[in-house]
């Protein structure tokens, strides 16, 4: 857990000061709307639909349990008792009160949290592996990579206001779990003769216009991350495009000017910021990991003998990882209970799920980009028990990786800029696949919401995305599939929209589909879409207009 | 009354005569293209026509930094209490404050932080 020294507590502290006075100018009238518009947005202060919505930064998904009692709190106190998980690793509160989130920031500085930068057009929250400094397959520890980057970033004059918002993302294990071809840039560790750098994607992104990013540098030795990353930002800040909204995103950039040109533009910045003032060094990279709290690890047998219960064993297969150190293991918590909107902890859940990180684990946790919350170091001899507890708050839900393990925005329910309801889709295709057995059967899939096209649920990464569209005022979904996070591949359409009620029935059909296609169970959907491309999945989903698309099959529900 | 604040003192912009050339940039402009008469500039200016457009900082940088221009830099256009600060870390020190702006209480914008990461 990374600690704060006195410099990042009095920034806090000056930020919450800051926004306190520049809200009272703006209730007093003396700050034009819109210009207040951009100064609340980088504290991640929305105007709703029905209230403002608050996004209260977890800088790279990494929490204490102290944290998460502050978050139930303030939901309690000042929201409706629930918080929402987001694709970004930060926690969304639906119904704060203007005047009174300066009140909230200063609560969430005593415990050294902050909504900093959580939105606005400037560079976002880092995200990363939620399985940072605890994975099998770990090249390095990128929290602290993300935290070097965290404050280069924070309060960067130059990078205040940029074309658009700017995601950077940052994979430390050789497989990638942090979605690094989909961001603004992504960063993904490489070792070198013993070497760490990092290999450097730039252009991708999700949205409206989705795409993959361009490898511009294989290779980039680790003294150079920040000076390389400010060539970028440099080259996007000057050039990125300020005259349309929906082509100002650094890919539009990279696209027009072709990768190879824009490389060769952050190269030629890069040469006069290269070993300059930027440059990190040994000092400062362990200055930064001596901020951070390493778990006191025990001595601890490997050869458990676990219960041979059916549900236990489930959860295990499904919501346990491996852990870098013997005898230990990672436990997602699934935030993706049917009925529950994704993503969503109640403030008792969110008290009770402290205290579990603080009996099973060091009493940290951390915040899945897919909506769930991990518990990273688990002696395997208390899985048991702690399936147990977890079950009895409604959080074990063995369905991690499957396909009711939905990631959704909030959609038409709360934000303004939705189409169309995400999380009553969601829902009612969890109920469809609420058969446990059926649902391990089926495998590995990502089923990923969107609301409209501004892409928070990751739709065009799902291997089934769903995207709410408007026609004429009514809501309907657009369905893809294909897609996939890492490595990553956008959905393609299979053709016209559904309505609500025929999108559970449109998923069964897309799902019995892969099962008839499918050469083994070790063949993933993604993989059937892949092999035989979309046509399949069309015409058993279109194909057949006499049956229509809203029945589902009944025997199929059953199976 | 514009106001122009410089070394933490607010004056009437209408005061400051240039002695010489007053080079400005745009948002859009490429520092090259002056770089060559900065030596003899009264000051500089670069115009920040809308108060999101960032380009300006990068520029100022740049003149700084890469140009190696030591005279006086200054931000016109959409100067407010609210970005006074950012734009000094930039390299500015010279800040035509937008009309209406209240200069005394503007000058509080240089106290929002007392550290910086950077």
């Amino acid at each position: 857990m990374y600690r704060y020294d006195e410099l990042d507590q009095r920034l806090v502290d000056e930020r919450v000061r800051q926004f306190r006075d520049q809200t009272r100018r703006f209730l007093e009238g003396t700050i034009p709307e819109e210009e207040f518009k951009a100064l609340r947005l980088r504290n991640g202060l929305y105007i709703q639909k029905y209230a403002p919505m608050l996004r209260i930064a977890i800088p790279y998904g990494l929490l204490n349990s102290n944290q998460l009692r502050k978050l139930a709190d303030i939901a309690r106190r000042y929201d409706r008792g629930t918080g929402h998980f987001s694709t970004r690793q930060n926690l969304q509160l639906n119904w704060p009160k203007l005047h009174e989130v300066p009140e909230i920031l200063a609560e969430l500085a005593t415990v050294q949290l902050h909504a900093i930068q959580t939105s606005g057009n400037c560079i976002r929250n880092v995200t990363t592996d939620h399985f940072a400094g605890v994975a099998a397959d770990e090249i390095v520890d990128s929290f602290v990579w993300c935290e070097l980057i965290r404050q280069w970033s924070t309060f960067n004059a130059e990078f205040s206001y940029l074309p658009r918002k700017f995601k950077i993302a940052v994979n430390g294990a050789a497989k990638d779990r942090a979605a690094v071809a989909v961001h603004d840039i992504g960063l993904h560790a490489v070792k070198k003769n013993n070497e760490v750098g990092f290999k450097v994607l730039v252009g991708g992104g999700l949205g409206r216009t989705p795409m993959i990013g361009h490898v511009i540098r294989d290779f980039l030795p680790w003294p150079h991350l920040l000076t390389y990353l400010e060539a970028i930002l440099r080259v996007y800040n000057r050039h990125g495009r300020r005259d349309n909204i929906h082509k100002a995103r650094i890919k539009i950039l990279v696209k027009e000017r072709g990768p190879e040109r824009f490389r060769e533009e952050v190269e030629a910045e890069w040469a006069h910021l290269r070993d300059g003032a930027g440059t990190l060094t040994e000092e400062k990279v362990s200055y930064a990991q001596s901020r951070f709290t390493k778990p006191d690890y025990e001595k601890t047998g490997t050869d458990h003998v676990f219960p041979s219960i059916p549900g236990f064993n489930a959860w295990k297969k499904r919501n346990v990882h491996p852990h870098k150190v013997p005898g230990y293991a990672a436990v997602t918590l699934s935030l993706k209970k049917t009925g529950v909107p994704p993503g969503d902890v109640t403030s008792e859940q969110m008290d009770a799920i402290a205290e579990l990180a603080e009996r099973y684990s060091f009493g940290e946790l951390r915040v899945t980009h897919e909506q769930n919350l991990v518990l990273a170091d688990v002696r395997e001899r208390d899985l048991p028990r702690l399936w147990h507890q977890a079950r009895e708050l409604g959080l074990a839900t063995p369905n991690i990786g499957l396909l009711t393990n939905i990631i959704s925005c909030p959609g038409g329910d709360f934000c303004a800029l939705a189409n169309a309801k995400s999380i009553p889709v969601a829902q009612a295709i969890q109920e469809t696949f609420d058969d446990l057995d059926f649902l391990h059967d089926i495998g590995e899939l990502d089923l990923n919401i969107s609301g409209c096209m501004n892409a928070c649920g990751h739709h065009h990464v799902g291997h089934i995305g769903i995207l709410g569209v408007d026609k004429n005022g009514d809501e309907w979904y657009q369905v893809e599939v294909g897609g996939n996070q890492a490595p990553a591949s956008l959905g393609r359409v299979i053709g016209p929209s559904f309505a609500r009620a025929e999108v559970p029935g449109v998923i069964a059909r897309l799902i019995e589909c892969y099962l008839a296609h499918r050469e083994s169970e070790f063949e993933r959907f993604v993989d059937v879409v892949h092999r035989i491309g979309i046509e399949p999945f069309k015409e058993h989903v279109y194909g057949e207009p006499h049956q229509g698309t809203a029945r589902l099959p009944r025997e199929l529900v059953a199976a | 009354m514009a106001s122009l604040i410089k070394g933490r003192r607010v004056f009437h912009a209408s005061l400051s005569l240039p002695k010489g050339e007053v080079l400005r940039l745009e948002p859009g402009d490429d520092p090259a293209s002056i770089g060559n008469r900065l030596a003899c500039a009264a000051w500089v200016e670069v115009s920040f026509p809308k108060f999101g457009d960032g380009r300006g900082y990068t520029l100022a940088r740049l003149l700084r930094e890469r140009y190696g221009y030591r005279g006086e830099l200054r931000a016109v256009g959409q100067v407010t209490r609210d970005n006074l600060q950012l734009l000094e870390r930039c390299g500015f020190d010279a800040f035509l404050l937008r009309d209406g702006e209240d200069p005394h209480e503007a000058l509080r914008g240089f106290d929002d932080f007392s550290v910086s990461y950077q």
